[in-house]
């Protein structure tokens, strides 16, 4: 709990209370299948939410939702003052929640046609309009930051996976966002790079960015989340700080869910 | 058994000046109507792909209609069909480019469709996950991949199009074989006037070939 106080995250009386994100009653199918159960969310600025549960539980679809990646069928998402609505947000709104909310995915998804220098750059020279001089001395600092500045004139195929994701984090990050996504950005990597990739997320927590993160990582989880959430076949079980829900789950589902994975 | 007449180079070489007259045409012809066919291409790849319906039908349409029948009779339908309708008559070379446009458009359209649908889900939710609006995802991310792993069915359709230039020799084109047409008609040479045709549109199409291999390499696309 110690590594908590040190985080600069505003302090509780000069904290702004207005949540970063809220879904209210969100509710999303993928044809017959009910992916989404009345989501109700909300992150404060600076929280770190971890979400947890089964695979097929509708973790990423949860994610997914809060930068319009997924449209939803009905409820409300509003992200840093933009409401996304169900159906397809409007292209404004949906564009200027994309521009506030970084993600990283599993996957990657680095631009393996630019280097990791444009990979970084791209976004904040045709999105928000910085000049090249500009947006290369933020990639600098910023793959500095991930340890990976010596490798600026490769391309994202020259990488190893955990570089390739510390990369993916930087490029998120040139963009100065309010708010991070992170779904499963471990679980492609091989064991051994999996820490330096959780490392720069600490690191990220610990500078008071808000997070949103789906992992399976529960040591990581327990250490960084100021809130766990379990989620069930689309719906929030139960959710809380990470001592009480891995110590003392309530509920059933959290109980057998949890016994199964740290069991492993 | 005795053959008694043998390829005659001096005659072979003595008709290139006159063949060479119809390379211009040849060339303009096939450059022309796949650069035109190129930016149908694009554009009705796309409309392929889009959600829309009423941009994807007409694509269909034009797409099976102009894969689905001969260049032959496209571009006769071109030339002699289509004045009845227009109330005047078309320029043979128009007629030819406008042929190979349509005809290279519907197979480039093909092509433009599976590069971009080939490139992984992840790069657009990436691009658009950025800020980066629909549009800027598909020119800076989505599209310079797919022209990549476009390039050797593109080098394709350029061969099978200049190539089909041959065939507008029937509406008095004068290309490469139309003008040794009009050459043998007095010299009597077809061995060897048909044999240097065959030559020049291989040098044609081996330097498209050549070219688009150097770009692939060096990858000075994507
Ligand atoms: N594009 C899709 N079309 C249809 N079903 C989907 C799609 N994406 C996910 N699903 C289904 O929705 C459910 C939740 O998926 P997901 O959110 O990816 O779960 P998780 O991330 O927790 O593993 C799963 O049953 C999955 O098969
Ligand atoms: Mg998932």
């Amino acid at each position: 709990m110690n590594d908590k106080v040190k985080r600069n995250r505003p302090t509780d009386e000069t904290a702004d209370t207005t949540p970063i994100v809220r879904m209210e009653r969100v509710n999303k199918h993928f044809g017959e299948l009910h992916v989404m159960r009345d989501i109700d969310l909300s992150v404060a600025p600076g929280e770190v939410v971890v979400i947890i549960g089964a695979s097929g539980s509708g973790k990423s679809t949860l994610i997914r939702c809060v930068n319009g990646l997924e449209p939803f069928q009905s409820g409300r998402i509003e992200v840093d003052g933009n409401t996304l609505s169900p159906n397809g947000a409007s292209g404004k709104s949906l564009q200027a929640v994309r521009t506030e909310v970084g993600m990283v995915f599993q996957q990657f998804n680095l631009f393996p046609h630019l280097s990791i220098r444009d990979n970084v750059t791209l976004a904040p020279r045709k999105v928000r309009g910085w000049t090249r001089q500009q947006a290369d001395d933020t990639a600098r600092r910023l793959l500095e930051r991930v340890g990976i500045i010596d490798q600026a004139d490769k391309f994202p195929g020259q990488l190893s996976g955990g570089q390739q994701q510390r990369v993916a984090l930087a490029r998120a990050l040139a963009m100065e966002p309010r708010l991070m996504l992170f779904d499963e950005p471990t679980s492609a990597l091989d064991p051994e790079m999996i820490g330096e990739v959780l490392d720069a997320m600490r690191e990220l927590a610990n500078d008071g960015m808000t997070m949103m993160i789906v992992t399976h990582e529960m040591g990581f989880a327990r250490e960084v989340a100021d809130r766990v959430v379990f989620v069930h076949n689309g719906q929030i079980v139960e959710q809380g700080p990470p001592a009480a829900l891995f110590d003392t789950p309530q509920h059933d589902r959290t109980q057998a869910f949890l016994s199964r994975v740290l069991k492993h | 058994m005795e053959f008694n007449f043998q390829f005659d180079w001096q005659a072979a070489i003595a008709s290139l000046p006159f063949l060479l007259k119809g390379l211009p045409y040849t060339l303009l012809i096939s450059f022309a109507g796949l650069a035109i066919g190129f930016v149908v291409g694009i554009l009705c790849g796309l409309m392929r792909i889009s959600p829309t319906r009423w941009l994807r039908y007409p694509a269909i349409v034009y797409i099976e209609v102009f894969r689905g029948t001969p260049v032959l009779v496209q571009v006769l339908f071109i030339f002699y069909g289509l004045p009845s309708l227009l109330g005047g008559p078309i320029n043979a070379l128009t007629a030819g480019i406008a042929a190979i446009a349509l005809n290279a458009g519907a197979y480039i359209s093909e092509i433009v469709r599976g590069g971009v649908q080939s490139i992984e889900r992840g790069q657009r939710e990436a691009g658009l996950s950025l800020g980066l609006s629909g549009g800027q995802t598909f020119r800076y991310i989505v599209w310079p991949q797919a022209l990549k792993r476009m390039i050797p069915a593109l080098g394709n359709q350029g061969i099978v199009s200049i190539k089909d230039t041959s065939l507008f020799s029937v509406i008095g084109v004068g290309e490469l074989v139309r003008q040794g047409q009009v050459y043998i008609a007095q010299t009597f040479t077809a061995l060897e006037v048909y044999f240097m045709i065959a030559l020049l549109y291989l040098v044609i199409t081996l330097s498209l070939s050549m070219a688009l291999s150097l770009l692939e390499r060096k990858g000075l696309v994507g």
